[in-house]
Formats: structure tokens, sequence, C-alpha cells
């Protein structure tokens, strides 16, 4: 009974967020100043006829008021996820396809560095706030503090000078070899090699993160009275860590790990611009540098949907693994 | 215990006017905070590591601003390179090297300095300002008005952060007032949050209650229990959100969003990065202005935790 309520609840305030970024985006878009067809066909290189900007503007909507006409047709073509076509990133292409051309790649990257910087932050933290003070706990609280402190585009350009420049050990950028003839185990193996400086770059800059949430948290925790009655009770140390502080320590950890997501995102897109790998990072620096406004948009509201998506999973794992937020 | 509320022992032959006794507490009770924050290594190496940027920063105000310009770059100044093999590595006359147009990277890096920690501050006063109202708002008033607001904070919240500000930068152009207000108004939910929590938790002890009997105002309330009480974990919070405004404005003008018109250590990253400093090796080009972003941003971190210490007492107990 609980749990179907708590879930229907997320769920339902994760549409209405949805709701609320879906029309932001739309009226985001609708305080640009300037004409729209100019907006669109601005660097296409065209000149439209009055009829045919008349039908443009009707094939657009934009002959209609902004609301509630605009409107109602934004969110229907939105949810059909129709959102227009590029104009000068990939002209005439529709966002969407463009958009998931690129995606697997950025997913790819960001899904596996978060993973290993996640697993790699979360354990140091535990060791950290359990160890508090000790050499390794000082070690990894001051090369967090540093990580934190790196903007990832200058870890990435460090990264780039050292092992790339100095070192000539990686390639310094793109998604594989230019030549296209490797195939098979080769081509894989090319690939891994030109990602691997740009996953270095976001595993690095956000263990700290992690590892500063997690070991906080672990401290809030072990702070509590149900652990001294463990320890008092004799159970082994290890024991107490593992069934009483860790596992209640996690709670609030996921929950941050969850809301992070939209920074990682935000990594994703100066640090593929720094090695120029073609996911969707660069893909929204393009349609920036050009002012593509369409494939700005769409991109916007996928990053929105990507982390609205991370913060749902998350409240839905919350309620897996505390079984009192369920039946509050 | 309260900053605030320190015993004040007054001699029973003097008679001190009420202006004196406050500024009595307020010298012992910042002396005891100094006496507290000394004790963090990490709190007395960023409050260094700040003072010195601080300190560059004022000095580049007398910087002669005829130097930043590319105009004025001549043989001497660049010796002992010439125009034909800029950028010049770091030599005797350029400590730092020079940029692709023959300008000193130090003078950048202290120019830069004052611009990036003036965007850092103001940023952070206004996610401090709107943070503090909308963190007061929800916690004091509660039911509608608090399920209202923080629904619009976990909205802004969700948003990913630089995806957000490049649309709106995109939009509203490229000028540092501009990026100032976007970073500002992007940061404030993680402060009201903060700030709500806390005043959720002062708005349950007694003396507001008992004030409240007594007749007190919502507005009385406020400013005489709440804010005094709330204030400390907003001061830290945005020593905290400092490190972060300069980050962003990095960021931000890495992917070319920064004002052109003026120097930040962001924007000569970005002109490295563009001029291709990486593949011609001009490591010097990009290292000095990269090494005082991180270092600035860790010494307002390493300050926030010092004193997040001292403020959050439940830390400092174990």
């Amino acid at each position: 009974m609980g749990t179907q309520r708590y879930l229907v609840g997320k769920i339902g305030q994760a549409l209405i967020t949805l709701l609320f970024i879906l029309t932001f985006n739309f009226f985001l878009f609708r305080i640009l100043p300037g004409d729209p067809i100019r907006l669109l066909t601005k660097g296409a290189g065209q000149r439209l006829t009055p009829a045919e900007q008349q039908e443009m503007r009707e094939e657009l909507g934009v002959d209609k008021p902004v609301f509630p006409g605009q409107y109602v047709q934004y969110m229907g073509q939105t949810l059909r996820l129709d959102l227009g076509v590029s104009s000068i990133v990939a002209p005439g292409e529709d966002v969407t396809t463009v958009f998931f051309e690129k995606f697997p790649k950025t997913l790819f990257l960001v899904g596996t560095s978060t993973a290993a910087s996640i697993a790699i932050g979360v354990i140091l933290g535990i060791y950290g706030g359990w160890k508090r003070g000790q050499a390794l706990d000082m070690s990894s609280m001051t090369g967090s503090l540093v990580l934190y402190s790196i903007p990832e585009f200058v870890l990435g350009i460090m990264l780039l000078l050292l092992f790339s420049g100095w070192l000539g050990l990686f390639p310094s950028g793109g998604f594989e070899s230019a030549t296209g003839d490797l195939t098979g185990a080769d081509r894989l193996f090319d690939i891994l090699n030109h990602a691997f400086l740009p996953w270095l770059t976001l595993t690095l800059a956000f263990i700290g993160e992690f590892y500063l949430v997690m070991r906080s948290s672990l401290l809030d925790v072990l702070g509590e009275e149900y652990i001294s009655l463990a320890r008092a009770k004799g159970l082994r140390e290890k024991f107490v860590l593992r069934k009483h502080a860790v596992r209640n320590a996690l709670l609030p950890t996921v929950t941050l790990i969850a809301l992070s997501f939209g920074f990682v995102l935000g990594g994703a897109i100066t640090v593929e611009l720094v090695f120029s790998y073609p996911g969707v990072g660069l893909l929204s620096f393009e349609a920036l540098e050009a002012r593509d406004y369409a494939l700005l948009q769409g991109t916007f509201l996928f990053f929105s949907i990507g982390v609205l998506v991370a913060n749902l999973t998350a409240d839905l794992l919350y309620a897996y693994i505390d079984p009192r937020v369920r039946t509050a | 215990m309260k900053l605030d509320e320190a015993p004040v022992e007054v001699e029973p032959t003097e008679i001190r006017t009420g202006r004196q006794i406050r500024w009595t507490r307020r010298r012992d009770a910042f002396s005891r905070f100094w006496a507290q924050y000394r004790r963090s290594p990490f709190g007395m190496v960023g409050m260094i590591i700040l003072i010195f940027f601080i300190g560059m920063a004022i000095s580049s105000l007398f910087i002669d601003g005829s130097s930043l310009s590319k105009t004025a770059v001549t043989e001497e100044s660049i010796a002992p390179c010439t125009f034909a093999t800029l950028p010049c590595p770091p030599n005797a006359n350029n400590p730092l090297g020079t940029d692709a147009d023959g300008r000193s990277v130090l003078t950048l890096v202290i120019e830069g300095s004052r611009v990036s920690l003036i965007v850092g501050f103001t940023a952070s006063v206004i996610t401090m300002v709107i943070g503090a109202l909308v963190g007061i708002l929800a916690g004091y008033l509660g039911r509608t008005s608090d399920t209202l607001l923080m629904r619009t904070t976990d909205f802004f919240l969700v948003i990913p952060w630089l995806p957000l500000a490049i649309v709106l930068a995109a939009i509203l152009g490229q000028n540092i007032f501009v990026l100032i207000a976007i970073i500002g108004f992007t940061s404030w939910p993680g402060t009201a949050r903060l700030v709500r929590a806390q005043t959720l938790s002062v708005k349950e002890h007694s003396y507001v209650e008992r004030s409240r009997a007594l007749g007190a105002t919502n507005g009385q309330v406020v400013s005489r229990h709440i804010l005094p009480n709330v204030m400390p974990v907003i001061f830290a919070n945005t020593i905290l959100t400092v490190a972060i405004a300069i980050l962003a404005e990095s960021s931000l003008s890495f992917l070319g969003l920064g004002d052109p018109r003026r120097v930040t250590w962001g924007t000569m990253i970005d002109a490295a990065f563009d001029a291709g400093a990486i593949s011609i090796g001009a490591w010097w080009w990009l290292l000095a202005p990269s090494l005082s972003i991180v270092l600035v941003v860790l010494a307002f971190t390493l300050c926030g935790y010092a004193l997040d210490e001292i403020i959050n007492p439940r830390i400092r107990e174990r």
C-alpha cells in the first residue's frame, strides 16, 4: 500500500517537474529578441519570398498568438519528440535525430566515468569517515578538496598537455582515428584509446565530490545513538560499520549523487570540447557557437529530462534501500 | 553555543551603555571564533592563499591599463623573443611568458584576479540574498508557501546548471553583468534548502514561541530571532558559493560566453585554448590562469569547511 502510494507520488512529482521544464523551455526561447524566421534561417544563406516566409510561419505555428496557440502546439510537438530542425549545425535535420545520433557516445563516456568516480569516491569516503583524521583520510580529504577545486576543463587541459602533448601516450581528441580503416578489435581499441583521457578527466573531476559527500554522511551517522548501542552490544567494529553505519549513510548519498548528475552533464560539455569528443556536449557547444536555437533548445530539454530521470531513479532506489520512506 | 550569547562579565562599579556591552560581546564572540578558526589547518591555509590573491586583486588597480593593450607590445617588451616566435615562454623579462600577442601572462593574471574575484563575490551575494529570502520565508511561513517555494527550489535544483546558464547567456548576451546575474540567479537553490532547514530548527526553540506569545510580529521574530541564528550558516555557505561562482564564471568564459572586453582567468584560458596553445605546447599560457582558479577555489572551499566546522556544532563534537 505505502510503497505504491510513494511510487505514484514520486512519479507524479516528476511529471509536474517535466511540465515545468517544458513550459520553461518554451517561454525561455520566446523571449529571444528578433524575428523567429530570421533567426531560423540566419546563416543558412537563403532568402525567402514573403509567401515562403508566411508558409514557414504557419508551419512553425508562429502566426498564432504565443499563448495558448503556440504553447499548445509546442507541447503537442514536443510530446511527439518533434523538436524542429537544426538550422546551422546540421541544416535541415531533425533536432531529435541529431541528438540521438551523438547521445550513445556521451552516455558511454559519462556513464562509465560516473560509475567509476562514485565507486572510488564512496569507498574512499567510507574509509575516510571511519578512520577519521588518520593518514589515509587526511590525504584523501586533501586530494578531494583539490580535485573539487579544479574545473573539469582545466583538468582536461592539464591531462592533455601532459599525456598527449608531452608524453605522447594518447591521441589529443576525437572519437576514433580519422583514417577509418580499422575494424573489429582494433577499432574498439582505437575508440577506447581516444576516450581514455576524457574518461579519466570526468572520473577524477567527480571523485572528490562523492568522497566528501559519503564521508560527511558517514560521520553524521556515526554520531547517532544506535551506533553506540551496536558497539555497546559488543558487535565487531567491521560489522557495525557494514550493517549499521554504511547502510544508513548511503541514503542521503544516493540523493546527492542523483543531484550531481546535472553537474556531470555540465562537465561533459566542457570536457567534450577540450577533447573534441563528438558527443551531445560538443553538440550543444556547436549549437551555442552557431546560435542554432532549435538545436540549443532541444539539447537543453534532453539534458533536463536526463537529470529528471536520474533523480526519479534515485528516489525509487531510496525507497528500495530505506523501507521507512515507503511507509511514512 | 551561540556566538552572541557569551556571558558578559560586568564589573559592579562600572556602568556601561548598551552600545558598549554589545561591542564587548561582539569582541568576545570574535576572539572565541578566531581561537577556534586558528586551530583548523585547512582554514588557515585557505585564508593565507586568499589574502595573497586579494592582495593581487588590489595591486591590479595599479596596473597601467595600456600595458594590457595588444598595440603596446614592442620588440623590447617581448625580448628575447621576436614577433615571429610568440607566444614567448617564461624568461627574465616576462617571468610567466607571454600570450600570442606578446602581452605578459603575469600582468594578465593579475588583472584577471580582480575581475574573477569581483564576479565571484557579487554573484554569491545575489545567491545569498535570494537563497536566504526563499529559505526563511519557506521555513517560517510553512504550509502552502513552503510547498510552493520548495517546489520552485526543487525545479531549479533539478535543471542542469551549465546547460541552463549556456542558454541564458546565449539569449541575454555576453556581458559581465549578465554573467554575474546568470550565476547568481541559478545557484541559489542549495542555499535556500540549507536556510530553510536551519529556520525550521530555530523556529522550534521555545524562546521564539515565548516572544510570539508576548505579541511579537512576524517581522520582529524573523529579524530578532530567526535571522541572527541563521546568519552564521548563510555566511559559511556564501564562502562556498564564491568558490562555485568562480568555477561557474571560468566554465562559461571557457565556452566563449565571457565578456570579451574584460580579462578574467576564464577568458584567458579560452583565448589560449582557441589559439591552439595545447598543440603548440604553450603550457605557460594555460598554466598560470588555471592554477589561479584552482588555488582561489581551493582557498574558498577550505575556509568554507573550516567555518562550517565551527558553526555546525554537530560536526565539532565528534
